[in-house]
């Protein structure tokens, strides 16, 4: 093909996927405005401390911003859901590689991997702080635990599906171990390490104030433990949005602009 | 290159022999043609000289221990995820310094050199792979049906290339190839492989200088080599 037609249907595919998500924009901005607005609405007719309006949950993390309590306990738990993630990934990473490439690995580690994604998250963080003591390295074991076999699967799968024939192609051209790391598998392994991450985090912040709760000091969810025990809904809304309103910044300033970058050379949009 | 044996083992039980006592050797410079009935072991010759296959009884004897060797598979095997240009300088050794701007323009790839895979027709992306295995300077390069399922034209520009990056570095060559039309109009030398199991039923030298294949020489030879050879060229 001829590379200016080439360029030019890149440029018309770019811009068609651009409108595509500028049109997309005011209807999810109206949905969320709907979803305010039918909260508004119940809070105002149940009439009930129990019920907040958003506005008594902004005023409130407004409030906890100011004195800085808000980002201490954010950044806490942020920072744990950092570790346990980084471990998770990792270490199911490699278990998952190295079960999906042979099989005798693979046999003898799925018992040990469906024991693990079926015991309870409680169960296993009530070990942990049992046999490790109520510490840090307790907390973040508990939650990488409880999101590993995850990883594991996706990654098990990915490694199924690498193409041997690139593996021979780099074979044959004798491809030092760093390309072949870095050029021929993470490339393919890509689109499931994308995936085990986008679920990674949704899955490990959830358990990380489980695991704050039971028995840290600090963290979101220390504070959430605290404001049940006052019965402050305003509170624990607020520091709920607060954590959400993180995670969703993470999810379009971090992992969506990543995941365009590493998929550009594709043709098409998958 | 000496294979004794290749078996497979089958599916549903035992093994089945693909490949008996096929023995050849390469002369350096040379351009040599593998030619068969399709299915007939050619595919797995050319994987267990390049090391993909070990299961055989046998030998293969490189030139050199430390002779480049470099294939051009059926299909491009190219990573998408790279550039053209990312492809070939990926598969180079270390401390190589090829002319890939003569390499790209010989192949007409100049300027595609910042495209993706993807964004090329089949044509072009086996003219990378060709670009990539000429890159590397090889001692010896096998060939996997290069231009099978390529539109005549093409296949005669591809096939016209490779003659001059052929003769332009001294490589060795081995093509499998199932076209005895093509085989005829490429090679000094074709091996005929044929049988259950496979072994060598034919060693045809052909010296005969490019400028003499004419069309109706060649005409003459295939029909020559269709009498010696009924069975294994029925095509």
């Amino acid at each position: 093909m001829d590379p200016d037609v080439v360029a030019e249907t890149a440029e018309a595919e770019e811009t068609r996927r651009t409108s595509r998500r500028y049109r997309r924009v005011p209807t999810s901005l109206l949905s969320l405005a709907l979803f305010f607005l039918t909260w508004t609405v119940a809070a105002w007719w149940a009439h009930d401390p129990d019920v907040p309006t958003p506005f008594a949950v902004a005023a409130f993390m407004a409030r906890e911003a100011a004195n800085g309590d808000l980002f201490y306990h954010l950044s806490i738990t942020l920072a744990r859901v950092a570790a346990a993630f980084v471990v998770s990934m990792a270490v199911g990473t490699a278990i998952g590689l190295a079960m999906g490439q042979w099989r005798e690995i693979d046999r003898w580690l799925d018992p040990w991997l469906i024991l693990l994604i079926n015991m309870p998250a409680l169960v296993l963080i009530v070990l942990c702080y049992i046999w490790i003591g109520l510490s840090e390295a307790a907390a973040i074991t508990a939650v990488a635990l409880n999101k590993t076999p995850n990883v594991v699967i996706t990654l098990r799968e990915g490694a199924r599906a690498l193409d041997p024939k690139l593996a021979e192609m780099a074979r044959v051209y004798r491809f030092s171990r760093l390309a072949l790391v870095r050029d021929v598998m993470l490339p393919q392994l890509q689109p499931y390490i994308a995936a085990a991450s986008r679920s990674g985090l949704a899955l490990i912040w959830k358990i990380v104030l489980v695991v704050e709760l039971l028995g840290r000091s600090n963290g979101v969810g220390f504070q959430i433990h605290l404001y049940f025990q006052l019965f402050d809904v305003t509170a624990i809304l607020g520091y709920a949005f607060a954590f959400v309103a993180v995670m969703i910044a993470i999810e379009y300033m971090l992992v969506q602009p990543l995941e365009t970058r590493l998929t550009r050379w594709r043709a098409k949009p998958a | 290159m000496r294979i004794d044996a290749k078996d497979f083992d089958r599916v549903e039980s035992g093994r089945i022999a693909v490949l008996r006592d096929l023995a050849f050797s390469l002369e350096p410079g040379s351009f040599t043609c593998l030619i068969g009935p399709s299915g007939c072991g050619k595919t797995t010759t050319l994987r267990i000289m390049l090391g993909l296959d070990r299961d055989f009884r046998g030998e293969v004897r490189p030139p050199s221990h430390d002779a480049r060797i470099a294939a051009v598979f059926q299909e491009p095997r190219l990573l998408p995820w790279r550039t053209v240009e990312q492809n070939v300088r990926l598969a180079l050794p270390k401390n190589a310094t090829p002319d890939l701007d003569t390499l790209f323009e010989t192949l007409g790839l100049s300027s595609m050199r910042s495209s993706y895979p993807e964004e090329l027709s089949l044509g072009l992306a086996r003219r990378v792979a060709l670009a990539r295995a000429f890159a590397i300077d090889p001692d010896v390069l096998l060939l996997d049906e290069p231009f099978v399922s390529l539109d005549e034209a093409t296949a005669k520009r591809m096939r016209a290339l490779l003659l001059r990056l052929w003769r332009g570095r001294g490589v060795t060559v081995l093509m499998v190839t199932h076209n005895v039309r093509e085989a005829v109009a490429l090679a000094d030398r074709l091996l005929l492989i044929d049988g259950r199991p496979a072994h060598l039923t034919g060693d045809v030298p052909l010296p005969l200088p490019q400028e003499m294949r004419t069309p109706e020489h060649m005409a003459t030879l295939l029909d020559d080599l269709g009498k010696t050879y009924p069975d294994t060229l029925q095509s």
